[in-house]
């Protein structure tokens, strides 16, 4: 590894800014007199925050100021969409609140793109910025911007706060309101001259009430029990497992319902993981890309028990056309979801935890082997097309590239995905049997959320190997925070899967545009230069036989590794259901005229 | 087409939601936001103060078929500032409109005016060297047949408060149950087979 061509300054370079060694902290007793800022970082540390990422600016300098006083680890970002990309990653990885931090005007419009996505995926986030003070709220001042404004769709809630002895309050309910029901972003608003004042700082106690606020749904008895005789009555049920199976950290009762009822199990992108992948009745990602014998199956069921999904259209195709044999149960927590999409026939409006809890004792015990057999003969239809199959053929397949990152990581890497091709082949081939090691973008697709959605991943695992998988385009959208990496002096390795197009977009064209490749070719810099630059690692794959000897390097290289894979060029994901077409009326990998026919059980 | 007619149920009618929300900065921005995202189409708004400190009381008239109304309620029981969500289309209830007329009445057409008014239950709240102001408390279609009547006489200024609506009885909105309950689908069971 090369050093570093520019230092920074003597803290940061030893790993140890003020801010980021735990100086001996006690908390504040109840009735000090504090600052708005002293006040804001006690609340952090109330609500059991140990690390936040930001940047720093006029209207939030004076709790920057404050911080080194307190035991959270600051991460330094280089543009405010990383820091909120990284709180999404903290968040996701740890099952706790992310929190990012940045200042007013082009500081809080830079977290934009992060709070969208949060509030798509459904992340449990507090996002703080600095706001001009509460005299030139309104004037247009430097640096103001309608931030509670602007976000005010895009947040589960949010905050202005203009007094200092607010901030305490505020800032414990931005908490709660993150993080319970259907979790979303929080933002909170926070005037110069409120972080400047002094105020009585009371530490909070208990949950704080709302009036209008009750996310403590519960489900119905007499549902539960109709739901039961429905699940009891069907022949061929499946189980969707979206991201509220994560969310409720109830993989487990899901197994257990699963080895009860017999039922095969489909996951929704963000449900990877929820259901081990390489359990028997996992019938892995359903919808766009998924797999021909999922999408059949569901459109050959007689029932779909929804478990925190939305039935998104990416998942269903056309609607009308959806399902048509399938009577539907939908168990979600968020009562506007019900009917939105797909009308169902029994909605559960509860956790999917206590659900399936309620629900175990209440259903019979079958196997249904006549169904898994007709799934089965599915699967074997398609494994003659899988890429998997394909013999070494000199040409490097960004699905190989995966399946044995999968192989040599042995499935427990937490993997963070960006945007594109390279996202579906991830989810097609990297076979995840544990909830919150894929991190991805799902509702919002944003291009760049890879590589600081990592970072935010290794701050809350430390001890988990953590994996980038991103495309040549999206990488270079928020590649700055390569810099972030080394100067954290953290370690993420990152696959670069790089097809010198904007991949999905390419595929689009071939498929839709008929092969007009307008504004998709890309050229990028040299990654390894790029890694070099930062004083990090950078190795360059060509063939499937140079694959495993880089992974070995990346593991055993200290600090950041950034692997370029220059795959196949013009390679799609298949299958490939076209959007608003029939679930079932998939673009299909030409059959190999070679086949060599294996079982997926081969590998 | 807006995604919210997918799953179009029924005709789209007029119907009367009446919300009660703390009293915050914003709290108004937030239900309009509301509206305009999920493509609600608002007939009309009206808030004001409640007699209970902090909380204000909303109407909203909205067009919308029974699945996208009853999201419409889902939706803004998710807003944290809304403490009660009620839809009173179907409940017996008193929904009331304000309507100020300004007519064209020289001193020979006052009586007409006036009579006209009486009819309706209208009065005269001011009068002008060639004007009259009439003003009308009525449900929606009683204020529309007035303004109808009055149309010959030629009409100089109208303004009309949108409708504002309480239950009939001794019974009154409720705060949010502890769990939210959605109403029994009333599909036919053997529908999709
Ligand atoms: C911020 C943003 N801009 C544009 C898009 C549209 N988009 C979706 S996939 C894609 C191509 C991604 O290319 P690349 O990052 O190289 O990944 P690949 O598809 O080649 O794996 C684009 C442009 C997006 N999802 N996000």
């Amino acid at each position: 590894m090369t050093a570093m061509p520019i230092a920074p300054p003597a803290p940061a370079a030893a790993g140890a800014s003020p801010a980021n060694t735990p100086a001996p902290f006690t908390p504040a007793p109840d009735g000090a007199e504090l600052t708005g800022s002293q006040i804001m970082w006690e609340a952090l540390v109330a609500a059991g925050v140990d690390c936040v990422f930001g940047y720093p600016g006029g209207a939030i300098m004076p709790a920057y100021d404050a911080m080194p006083a307190y035991p959270i680890r600051h991460v330094l970002v280089r543009h405010e969409q990383g820091a909120a990309h990284m709180a999404e990653g903290y968040a996701r990885a740890s099952g706790k609140v992310g929190v990012a931090i940045a200042t007013s005007g082009p500081g809080a419009t830079n977290l934009v793109t992060g709070i969208a996505n949060a509030q798509l995926d459904s992340v449990p986030t507090v996002f703080i910025t600095g706001q001009v003070s509460s005299a030139l709220l309104g004037t247009d001042a430097f640096q103001e911007t309608d931030v509670t404004g602007i976000t005010l769709p895009i947040t589960k809630h949010n905050y202005l706060v203009t007094r200092a002895e607010d901030i305490g309050p505020t800032v414990h309910e931005a908490f709660f309101v993150a993080r319970t029901g259907r979790p979303g972003p929080v933002l909170v608003d926070i005037t110069k001259d409120a972080l400047q004042q002094k105020a009585i700082w009371h530490p909070p106690k208990g949950e704080p009430r709302r009036r209008g606020y009750r996310p403590d749904l519960r489900a119905r008895e007499a549902d539960l029990e109709r739901a039961a005789a429905m699940i009891d009555a069907a022949d061929r049920p499946v189980i969707f497992c979206g991201h509220g199976v994560v969310r409720a950290g109830a993989s487990r009762l899901l197994q257990d319902f699963v080895a009860r009822t017999g039922i095969p199990v489909a996951s929704t992108l963000l449900g990877l993981g929820g259901f081990p992948a390489t359990h028997p009745l996992s019938l892995g990602m359903m919808g766009m890309h998924g797999e021909a014998w999922v999408n059949t199956s569901i459109q050959e069921a007689d029932l779909l028990i929804a478990l925190g999904m939305r039935f998104d259209d990416r998942v269903t195709g056309r609607l009308a056309t959806y399902a048509p044999h399938a009577r539907k149960i939908h168990v979600d927590i968020d009562p506007s979801e019900i009917h939105k999409n797909v009308r169902v026939d029994l909605p559960i409006l509860d956790d999917v935890a206590r659900v399936l809890t309620a629900l175990e004792p209440r259903v019979k015990r079958r196997d249904r082997k006549a169904w898994m057999q007709r799934i089965d003969a599915l699967r074997g239809d398609s494994a003659v097309r899988d890429i998997r199959n394909l013999p070494d053929d000199g040409h490097l397949y960004a699905a190989h590239v995966i399946l044995d990152l999968w192989r040599l990581t042995e499935g427990k890497a937490i993997v963070v995905t960006d945007v594109g091709q390279h996202q579906m082949w991830e989810a097609q081939y990297y076979k995840h049997d544990h909830p919150r090691k894929l991190i991805t973008s799902g509702g919002l697709g944003t291009m760049g959320f890879a590589l600081p959605a990592a970072i935010g991943a290794r701050m809350a695992c430390p001890d988990d190997e953590v994996w980038v998988v991103a495309g040549d385009g999206g990488f270079q959208m928020t590649a700055c925070e390569l810099s972030t990496l080394a100067q954290e002096d953290a370690k993420v390795n990152v696959a670069i899967i790089n097809n010198g197009f904007l991949g999905m977009v390419r595929q689009w064209q071939q498929f839709f545009y008929q092969g007009r490749y307008v504004a998709t070719p890309m050229r990028s810099p040299d990654f390894v230069k790029l890694a070099e630059a930062h004083g990090l690692t950078g190795l360059r794959v060509t063939k499937r036989s140079e694959i495993e000897a880089a992974y070995a390097t990346a593991k055993a290289t200290p600090g950041t590794v950034v692997i370029d894979f220059r795959v196949e060029q013009e390679d799609a994901v298949y299958p490939m259901v076209p959007s608003g077409a029939d679930l079932h009326d998939m673009i299909r990998r030409p059959a190999p005229a070679s086949a060599i026919v294996e079982k997926p059980e081969d590998f | 087409m807006s995604p919210l007619l997918n799953l179009a149920t029924g005709p789209r009618t007029p119907r009367t939601i009446v919300a009660h929300v703390e009293d915050r900065p914003g709290v108004l921005a937030r239900v309009v936001t509301l509206f305009r995202r999920r493509g609600y189409n608002i007939v009309s708004l009206t808030v004001a103060r409640t007699h209970e400190p902090g909380v204000s009381r909303l109407t909203a008239v909205v067009d919308a078929d029974d699945d996208t109304a009853r999201r419409l309620e889902a939706n803004l029981y998710k807003l944290i500032d809304v403490i009660s969500v009620d839809d009173l289309t179907a409940a017996p209830a008193v929904i009331h409109e304000l309507a100020m007329v300004k007519v064209n009445a020289a001193p020979r057409e006052r009586t007409d005016v006036i009579e006209l008014g009486k009819v309706f239950g209208a009065r005269v709240v001011d009068v002008g060297p060639t004007t009259l102001t009439v003003q009308i408390t009525a449900p929606r279609d009683a204020v529309d047949r007035l303004i109808a009547a009055l149309g010959p006489h030629g009409i100089v200024d109208l303004v009309r408060t949108g409708a504002v609506a309480m239950p009939r009885g001794d019974v009154a909105p409720v705060p949010k149950a502890d769990a939210y309950t959605l109403e029994e689908p009333d599909l036919d069971p053997d529908l999709d087979d």
